[in-house]
């Protein structure tokens, strides 16, 4: 993460803005850093509890019952407003 | 299908990521594990709507931006004032090199719109394809293409263009210049 940073700092800004390799590829790196900050702390405690702890699906079911569709393995009927753009 | 110990491991293998893809969709934290957990209760409480031998991460984030959208709806006026806060805080910081430069790519991040976002990170940070991102975000393939180019062009234009002269040599020597005078 250093390393780009500094090649960020040295780097010369791109000003016709169009989207080239260099940018792009700081965009990429500065994404994957951001995300792999979190991915690395690994799984909590409490999520390591809850899914080994669960035994059977029907202690969750009543969550499910309160509102919104479940999942359907697929985009759900309630993605459809995304059209939009 | 049921839900064995190797199901339960590969349920646990995505939360690292599930984590990550919540933190950078609600910007917060706290919130983003709430999500999370209920993510992770839904999917329990529905395992049997699993596939066997099917994309389980997709089938997990489907379930956590699925989740997400519903609440965002709810909570659209909360949320944006939180973000706005948020970007307040984050200017008056001190200035702090490479950190600095980490929180504005942040900060830029929660100005694009949601559909962009989240395309965004689901291909570039996430990991997923075209096809599988489209899966979760209930769109075409080619919605998913259009709106991560949209979300790098408008990343780039808020980082490295109109921002240019922050990076560049202009300011250090104005600051010498400006120091003597």
């Amino acid at each position: 993460m250093k390393d780009a940073k500094s090649q960020a700092k040295n780097a010369p800004p791109g000003r016709q803005g169009g989207l080239n390799a260099e940018i792009q590829a700081r965009i990429g790196h500065q994404l994957r850093a951001m995300y792999d900050d979190v991915v690395r702390q690994g799984v909590p405690d409490r999520f390591a509890e809850l899914v080994r702890k669960l035994d059977t699906p029907t202690a969750a079911h009543q969550i499910n019952a309160e509102g919104g569709s479940g999942p359907s393995g697929g985009g759900g009927a309630n993605n459809q407003e995304d059209g939009r753009d | 299908m049921p839900l064995t110990d190797a199901l339960r491991d590969d349920i646990l293998a995505t939360v690292p990521s599930l984590r990550a893809f919540a933190i950078s969709l609600s910007g917060s934290g706290d919130r983003a594990d709430d999500l999370v957990q209920e993510t992770l209760l839904r999917a329990l409480a529905n395992i049997d709507s699993f596939q066997p031998g099917s994309n389980l991460p997709a089938w997990l984030f489907t379930i956590l931006r699925n989740l997400f959208r519903s609440d965002y709806r709810k909570r659209r006026r909360e949320v944006e004032d939180a973000e706005g806060n948020y970007a307040k805080t984050l200017k008056t910081q001190p200035s702090q090199g490479a950190h600095l430069e980490f929180e504005e790519f942040r900060t830029a991040l929660e100005k694009l719109p949601q559909d962009q976002r989240e395309a965004l990170i689901l291909v570039g940070a996430s990991g997923f394809s075209y096809e599988d991102a489209a899966t979760i975000c209930g769109c075409a393939v080619g919605t998913i293409k259009s709106r991560v180019n949209r979300a790098r062009s408008k990343l780039a234009a808020l980082l490295y263009v109109d921002g240019a002269e922050d990076f560049g040599p202009d300011e250090t020597v104005r600051a010498v210049i400006g120091g003597n005078g």
